[in-house]
């Protein structure tokens, strides 16, 4: 699959990246996973030999990966192999460390989001992002919050409520705040809080929601909706996400990618469909994770 | 019945009433000791008790407890009493201040003082007759003008230092801090050579002001710059991962999520110059009748009354000096206290 096969909006005059070419054949050594056939709508998402570093050090190398629409890729690992940081390069958030920088080419439906002249405001909302810690803006009201983000990046919708109203369900929200939509969102439980985050992600339409260990600070049963809601969310966008919970992983992904560090930069090991990750994995090392022998 | 019901709720960590009678009786001892150390000595005056008293107290409370719990217990109570002696050291004189202003100062008050001024009598009059108006509308003008030039210069210089983390960041903080020591004076000086003398070449609040707001905006930069580096960077990535420009997350998300802080920042620049009085002597002149228009004309302000009723040394004249100090600071703590409330009350909801 070629990038000019992809763009699915050729209207965006993004640049075509020339990098590309030079790490294609990086690209083609890594295999994808085969999409399941219900849900072949294309690669929504690529990592074309990504690199990261802070300041001198390397901190991730020659990441490719590609990311299907309408499926969930969980990226497993230690801490410190780098799955934080390659899911910032994603959207563009790695540039906000000081002595930051990064190499490679991220390709959203075939265009390079770090392309010159690409409006990075764009690329974020097209791609959202779930924090580890629930962050609501806590100046603002429940309905305020999902509505941030229409205010931050100047969007006009019609239909405030109905927007609203669909973004608190599809976050899974909604009956436990419909009747107190002007309370403040740190009001909220740390789960219902996480989920007011998510909601607020959507209300954006993002083609991409990208999850930083969204359940890492939330006691089992939010978890569990959470869970609930990214497989609600999966059929109709690319969700990638960091956790460091393997049943979570095996739960609600239907590809997994195991990331390791050996001392130096963080790589990833083995991708693949999630069964195959967790039942019958290629690499040893990817085996020890899984079953908790180590790490 | 289980033998639950029957425990009456305890609090063994606390002092038993033995053990605070022992206490009790150590302070009084103290102070016996403190009194009788001072009439038998040529040590006078209040200070001599405080500082007999805490010595006194530090010393027996150390070999009390010595004796009776050990070493740590010891040093332990020591340690208390030297921190009450500090607490001591820095309320003393706040409480000396504001009880000295009040016992002073409700003599000179009287209705009057809110509807009259000066025009008419001179502060020798007998108290009952003119009063602080023009001071109080000069000063409220001064502050309000020096405000809105000073508060969204700070916030901005603020902005720069935390948000924008520019190229100029560190000497704009050196000069800032450097600002904040600027005395209030060399402020009025520098207005009246760079703006009275080439420019308008007369008396006006608003060239007060702009002296004022050169105590200011240092004072509501530095406060606000503490503020904004309090507030969670989570709150930057998730608005700008919202899409959001960096511009506008500050100006939505990080502005407000600060507002209490911002408040505080305000309230700390206002209480910086409500009271200064050498630039408003030297460029607003003061005049003793209401000037409520800042461009033309001496304007009075309270710390410029102050001052001048002070320097005339008449009973009256000073009494109406106490009365328009009492006033000032009451101003000062209504507004302390309003704004306060007012930004807990946005945050608690």
């Amino acid at each position: 699959m070629t990038t000019s096969e992809n763009q699915k909006d050729p209207e965006k005059n993004m640049q075509t990246p020339s990098v590309v070419s030079s790490l294609g054949s990086v690209a083609k050594t890594q295999s994808a996973p085969k999409s399941p056939g219900s849900q072949a709508l294309g690669v929504g998402l690529e990592a074309r030999g990504v690199h990261a570093w802070f300041g001198d050090r390397l901190v991730l190398e020659d990441m490719s990966l590609d990311f299907w629409s309408g499926t969930v890729t969980a990226l497993i690992g230690p801490s410190g192999c780098g799955k934080s940081t390659f899911i910032r390069t994603l959207n563009r958030m790695h540039e906000f460390i000081p002595g930051a920088a990064m190499a490679g080419s991220v390709l959203l439906n075939g265009q390079d989001v770090y392309a010159p002249g690409t409006d990075v405001t764009k690329i974020r909302l097209k791609i959202g992002m779930v924090f580890q810690k629930p962050n609501p803006f806590p100046s603002m009201t429940i309905s305020e919050n999902v509505l941030a983000g229409l205010k931050l990046a100047q969007i006009k919708v019609e239909n405030k409520d109905d927007l609203l109203q669909e973004c608190l369900e599809r976050a899974g929200l909604w009956n436990e705040v419909k009747d107190r939509l002007g309370a403040y969102g740190g009001s909220l439980s740390g789960g219902q809080q996480q989920r007011l985050c998510i909601a607020r992600s959507l209300a954006v339409r993002p083609e991409v929601l990208l999850m930083d260990e969204p359940c890492s600070a939330l006691d089992p049963g939010s978890t569990l909706k959470i869970e609930e809601t990214i497989s609600h969310l999966s059929s109709t966008m690319t969700i990638i996400i960091v956790t460091h919970n393997m049943q979570q992983a095996a739960r609600v992904s239907d590809y997994t990618a195991f990331f390791l560090s050996d001392g130096g930069p963080g790589k990833m090991v083995e991708v693949g469909p999630t069964g195959e990750i967790f039942s019958r994995p290629k690499d040893k090392r990817t085996e020890n994770y899984v079953t908790g022998r180590f790490g | 019945m289980s033998t639950a019901t029957l425990m009456k709720p305890q609090k063994p960590w606390q002092a038993s009433t033995q053990q605070r009678l022992i206490s009790a009786s150590v302070f009084l001892v103290a102070a016996a000791i403190s009194y009788g150390v001072v009439a038998a000595t040529p040590m006078k005056g209040k200070l001599a008790y405080v500082f007999v008293f805490f010595a006194s107290l530090s010393v027996l409370d150390f070999f009390f407890h010595l004796v009776t719990r050990g070493i740590s217990a010891a040093k332990d109570a020591v340690a208390r009493t030297v921190v009450a002696f500090g607490i001591c050291v820095a309320v003393l004189p706040i409480v000396s201040i504001l009880a000295t202003v009040f016992m002073r100062g409700y003599k000179g008050l009287h209705f009057g003082l809110f509807t009259h001024d000066m025009k008419l009598n001179s502060v020798s009059d007998p108290i009952a007759q003119g009063g602080l108006l023009h001071a109080l509308i000069g000063s409220t003008i001064l502050v309000l003008v020096a405000l809105v030039i000073s508060l969204p210069l700070g916030i901005l210089t603020a902005v720069y230092m935390t948000e924008i983390r520019g190229r100029f960041m560190r000497p704009i903080k050196f000069l800032v801090q450097a600002m904040s020591g600027v005395p209030s004076i060399v402020a009025g000086l520098f207005i009246l050579a760079a703006v009275v003398y080439p420019l308008t070449k007369s008396y006006s609040g608003f060239v007060g002001s702009l002296a004022l707001s050169i105590l200011m905006i240092p004072t509501i930069a530095r406060t606000s710059e503490e503020v904004l580096l309090l507030i969670p960077n989570d709150l930057r990535e998730a608005g700008v991962a919202l899409g959001g420009t960096q511009w506008r997350t500050v100006a939505m998300v990080v502005v407000p999520a600060a507002r209490s802080g911002l408040v505080t920042a305000m309230i700390l620049g206002i209480a910086r110059i409500a009271g200064e009085t050498a630039p408003v002597l030297l460029l607003s002149g003061g005049g003793d009748q209401v000037n409520a228009n800042p461009f033309s004309g001496p304007m009075g302000s309270l710390p410029f009354y102050i001052w001048k009723s002070y320097s005339v040394g008449t009973e009256e004249s000073i009494t109406r000096a106490w009365a328009a100090i009492l006033v000032l600071l009451v101003i000062v703590l209504v507004l302390f206290i309003s704004a306060r409330l007012l930004s807990e009350r946005r945050t608690n909801k």
